[in-house]
């Protein structure tokens, strides 16, 4: 299968298909997605709440507290992670619980754990990022891209 | 002896003289569960990972089948085993174990008929008097393996299976008490085109229904003689597919005779989405629940078509499809 002609389905494998196809449940797309809205909303209502918090009681700004809230949601994570209900949690939320930094905590720790029982180094340490690894690579590639376009247009006299 | 293409008839009819099912934890829940003859309640078995709790679940089984056939491990000339882990470390460490003599093989979930109908062989040519057949697959070793970490929240979709956490053993004599394999279907490879791994049930289907046509035409039958025609995982959505392609070759069997391991081996309320899977399902579910029955006498002859999807991650990975194969081997009582 490796040159691409062959890719091309015959016949009896496109008429396979659309009966596979007819038969398949699908995603509940609608419901998935007001699960994810309102699991989400309560993550990042939740981090409001905790960046108020440290805003009233511990001296942090409005920009400064960010960083020790996203600490905190990290936590959490991890902690659930590690006790081992957040793949549970995460099967019903889908995106709400993926999409906010939870999600980014829970892939770290979830591969951490897995691969414990392969050693501290060549296991956690060289699998940990499997699957946070290419989030992080894309991010850093796209915001480079981004940033260079912003010097450009800067240059050219715009903004 | 070989009868037409593919399909090999056994004439001492070689007995199943002990077998055993094992399972883990959300096992003991399910709707088989009387049928296992023994459960773990603990996902790891108190051991340190999950591949080496596997390797206990094969074991187990291996042990209680030599047993429930009253003959001891060095009367035991070969063993046969595969599993899902890479390079099939379960079986070799349990080989390793054992001390038996061992051929290893991969088929993937099929790996259960796969091995009992080579061990089949081996005793009905006479190259072996007790041959062992064994499987074992473990659910989170098993999704390290193919998938994601255990703790990862991937939200899967109603098309993916639960790998069954359990292994099941059966000894296959020249002697004794117990259902006989009567013949063994080997299948080809078939390929549909499709690429999608949480829906494995949908890619193995063609690959159930093209090993029994070949059963029926190489034996010349029709499928009615058979309690039971059983395919191995393809879970609830590969067998309403697996249903209706057989309608589509001119097949017809009564809703009551044609199931599927993974789609009973779970209750309706355990969260599996479309049933189990794994190189355990079928292995249980036969070695278990089906050979249980046949002697209670509810069953008198009996089609296993165990599926297996012969993918890797990375081919996976590589945008290959998935290529799949069924065997079937046919016990009667």
């Amino acid at each position: 299968m490796s040159d691409k002609k062959k890719k091309k389905l015959t016949p009896t494998q496109q008429e396979y298909q659309q009966l596979a196809k007819s038969k398949e449940p699908k995603r509940p797309i609608v419901l998935n997605t007001v699960k994810a809205f309102f699991t989400g909303g309560l993550i990042c209502t939740l981090g409001q709440a905790i960046k108020t918090v440290f805003v009233n009681y511990f001296g942090f700004t409005e920009e400064t507290a960010s960083n020790p809230t996203s600490a905190v949601l990290i936590f959490i994570s991890a902690l659930i992670t590690s006790l081992g209900f957040y793949d549970h949690i995460a099967q019903w939320a889908g995106a709400g619980t993926a999409v906010p930094v939870t999600g980014f905590a829970n892939t770290i720790t979830s591969a951490a754990l897995e691969h414990r029982t392969e050693g501290y180094v060549l296991g956690v340490g060289g699998n940990m990022f499997k699957i946070a690894g290419p989030v992080i690579v894309f991010g850093v590639f796209s915001a480079f891209v981004v940033a260079i376009i912003k010097l450009i247009i800067q240059g050219l006299g715009g903004m | 002896m070989l009868q037409g293409r593919q399909t090999w008839v056994f004439e001492s009819k070689p007995v199943i003289a002990g077998s055993a099912a094992v399972g883990g934890p959300f096992e003991s829940k399910c709707a088989l569960a009387d049928d296992f003859d023994m459960f773990s309640e603990d996902l790891w078995l108190g051991q340190d990972s999950f591949e080496k709790a596997e390797r206990k679940l094969l074991e187990h089984a291996c042990e209680i089948a030599i047993k429930k056939a009253g003959v001891k491990k060095e009367d035991v000339e070969f063993f046969f085993s595969g599993d899902l882990i890479n390079q099939i470390i379960s079986s070799s460490f349990t080989a390793r174990t054992l001390g038996i003599p061992y051929l290893g093989i991969f088929g993937a979930c099929s790996s259960s008929v796969e091995g009992l109908a080579l061990a089949s062989i081996l005793v009905d040519g006479n190259f072996a008097n007790n041959a062992l057949a064994a499987t074992s697959s473990h659910n989170a070793a098993c999704e390290k393996q193919y998938r994601y970490p255990t703790e990862y929240g991937a939200q899967k979709p109603p098309t993916a299976q639960w790998t069954v956490t359990g292994a099941g053993a059966a000894l296959v004599a020249r002697e004794g008490e117990g259902p006989r394999v009567v013949c063994a279907t080997i299948g080809r490879v078939v390929d549909m085109g499709l690429s999608d791994p949480f829906n494995m049930g949908a890619a193995m289907a063609p690959a159930a229904v093209d090993t029994i046509s070949a059963h029926m035409r190489d034996l010349n039958i029709d499928l009615s003689d058979y309690d039971i025609i059983a395919t191995g995982d393809l879970g609830r959505v590969g067998h309403e597919i697996a249903k209706e392609l057989l309608k589509k070759h001119g097949i017809s069997l009564p809703e009551e005779k044609f199931t599927d391991c993974g789609k009973i081996i779970y209750k309706d309320e355990q969260p599996v989405f479309s049933g189990g899977s794994g190189c355990g399902c079928a292995a249980v579910t036969t070695y278990g629940h089906f050979i249980n029955r046949m002697k209670k006498g509810e069953l008198k002859k009996i089609l296993v078509v165990a599926t297996g999807a012969l993918l890797s991650p990375m081919s996976y990975q590589q945008k290959e499809f998935i290529p799949c194969i069924a065997h079937a081997v046919s016990l009667e009582m």
